[in-house]
């Protein structure tokens, strides 16, 4: 068979990357972060606010590299249980979701208890915790219940937004479920599941701190919560500015991280992760 | 009721409705009672006004919906047969490249990659599309992602090809351009096509027999068939026989219309 003519090739793949707006993207928030530092410092030298009221950022730094053993140590400790709560969540959300899907039945007796952990202050949840579960335990399932939620509506939501046509398709060449599953509702679903992990990393953070903090208060624990709170009782607010600090760099690396995977699998094809072309 | 035309040949008939009815569980009264047939090979338009149920019947030809009452025998269905279908939006898999995307149907059915390939291939050739094959669809323009989703409806060799307004949304020119390719086809491979449209020109231009259905819920009005001798090209277009169809065919839309505008008057 002759065919049509083919087309002529164009050069479809000349993405001309936005340098100029990547450069800003990095410049502002530095600019921004620079200026933030200084002012924070004039206020402290001009006001001469005493450090265990408000320390100046170099005292901050000095005391980040005196006691970076200590708070190295607890930034692992607090790093681990997020990353335990992150992949619960992850797994528990997605896998909840993919049942929801397959059964209304189950959507409609599960969803509301669903709802109720997501609603229910993870503060308030810990002390109870900590009685029914081992320390370690109590803390990661903690970070669980403050990240499932979001991974579980954002990956129901991508599995039921699958185009009507696509699916038409997939019914008039006799689809069995799973081929709709693998073929079209997950990779559909995608951007949507990538969006709820990013949510969900800051939130396991949040969860395990939170979660630290009650265990602190138990009398146990070493994580960074339990630093800040130690800190807090002691008046030396300079660590505690450490501890914030260090909390504060480790939530943007995990956002950023999840990021990154979310712009590698998304890149070739998703509009929230391709390059204005010029 | 106007009684189906069947067609001058002798060819079997690939498609049959009877008193074919569809209402939606909201009640609309979408189609019929619709009769119909069209034979193997025959290259036929659906046309009609918007939301005269040309869609639905598609739909219902495809499988795709079930009929609220009458019969409906589609031989390629019965017989195990591909149907393919292309719908008024590309509807290709974004996240997929063109050559996995016209794979899918065949990736369905079972078949492995290393077989398939070589068919994905040489329909993407007949398309016009083969150094395209490993692009995604946001780099295609609008008619070559219409080529794309040709070729995937082409390459389980379908008995029947249904097309629901696939060219409605793009230009003049690539449309023309789609027209001719998409008759280049037909001759070649010999499909029976079923078009739906709400372009007078475009119906005549294509097929062999223009149905005209009336407003909702949609019927047959009146069946035109488009018997030139001339071939169809772009000399046709600007031809006085074409105008004389495209004259008959929208006379009878127009009818179809009025006759439906003075039945809801007449109910209410």
């Amino acid at each position: 068979m002759k065919g049509l003519e083919p087309l002529p090739t164009v050069d479809r793949g000349s993405v001309v990357p936005g340098s100029d707006m990547q450069w800003q993207r990095i410049v502002w928030p530095v600019v921004v972060f620079v200026a933030g530092i200084v002012l924070w410092d004039l206020v402290v030298r001009i006001g001469e606010i005493p450090p265990y009221l408000l320390p100046g950022p170099l005292l901050v730094f000095k005391t980040l590299i005196a006691d970076w053993p200590v708070l190295s140590e607890s930034l692992g400790v607090t790093l681990l249980t997020a990353l335990e709560g992150f992949i619960a969540a992850a797994v528990g959300g997605i896998a909840l979701a993919l049942l929801f899907n397959q059964s209304k039945w189950l959507e409609y007796s599960l969803l509301p208890y669903a709802i109720v952990l997501q609603v229910t202050p993870v503060i308030a949840i810990a002390p109870l915790m900590l009685i029914y579960l081992p320390q370690q335990t109590a803390v990661v399932v903690c970070a669980w219940i403050v990240a499932f939620f979001p991974v579980l509506a954002n990956t129901t939501l991508g599995l039921n937004s699958v185009d009507r046509n696509l699916a038409g398709l997939f019914q008039l060449y006799r689809a069995s479920r799973w081929q709709v599953l693998r073929y079209l509702k997950l990779p559909a679903a995608l951007p949507f599941i990538l969006g709820g992990l990013r949510i969900a990393g800051g939130l396991s953070l949040i969860g395990a701190v939170a979660a630290e903090i009650a265990a602190g208060a138990a009398g146990a624990g070493s994580g960074l919560a339990y630093r800040i709170s130690e800190s807090s009782y002691r008046l030396n607010i300079p660590r505690m500015f450490a501890a914030l600090l260090l909390l504060s760099v480790a939530g943007i690396v995990i956002y950023m991280l999840l990021a990154l995977v979310s712009h590698g699998l998304l890149r070739r094809w998703h509009e929230s992760a391709l390059r204005k072309e010029k | 009721m106007v009684e189906p035309a069947l067609s001058s040949s002798d060819a079997p008939t690939a498609v049959r409705l009877r008193g074919v009815t569809k209402v939606y569980d909201n009640g609309t009264v979408a189609l019929g009672p619709l009769d119909l047939d069209i034979r193997k090979g025959e290259f036929v338009s659906l046309l009609g006004s918007s939301g005269c149920g040309k869609s639905t019947a598609l739909r219902l030809i495809a499988g795709l919906i079930a009929p609220s009452a009458g019969t409906l025998d589609v031989a390629a269905r019965s017989s195990g047969h591909a149907i393919g279908f292309v719908f008024q939006e590309p509807t290709l898999m974004p996240w997929s490249t063109i050559r996995e995307n016209v794979r899918l149907p065949l990736k369905l059915a079972h078949m492995p990659d290393a077989q398939s390939t070589a068919r994905v291939d040489e329909v993407l050739a007949q398309v016009g599309l083969a150094d395209f094959a490993g692009a995604y669809p946001r780099e295609l323009s609008g008619g070559m992602k219409m080529r794309a989703s040709l070729a995937r409806a082409l390459v389980t060799e379908p008995d029947i090809l249904l097309m629901d307004e696939p060219f409605a949304a793009l230009d003049e020119i690539t449309r023309f351009r789609l027209n001719n390719d998409l008759l280049a086809l037909w001759r070649e491979l010999g499909k029976t096509v079923i078009f739906v449209t709400h372009s007078v020109f475009e119906s005549v231009y294509l097929s062999q027999r223009v149905v005209v259905m009336t407003s909702r819920p949609g019927r047959v009005s009146a069946e035109c068939r488009i018997e030139s001798a001339e071939p169809r090209d772009d000399a046709f277009r600007t031809s006085m026989a074409y105008a004389g169809y495209c004259r008959d065919v929208s006379q009878a839309l127009m009818a179809a219309s009025d006759a439906a505008f003075n039945e809801t008057k007449a109910r209410a």
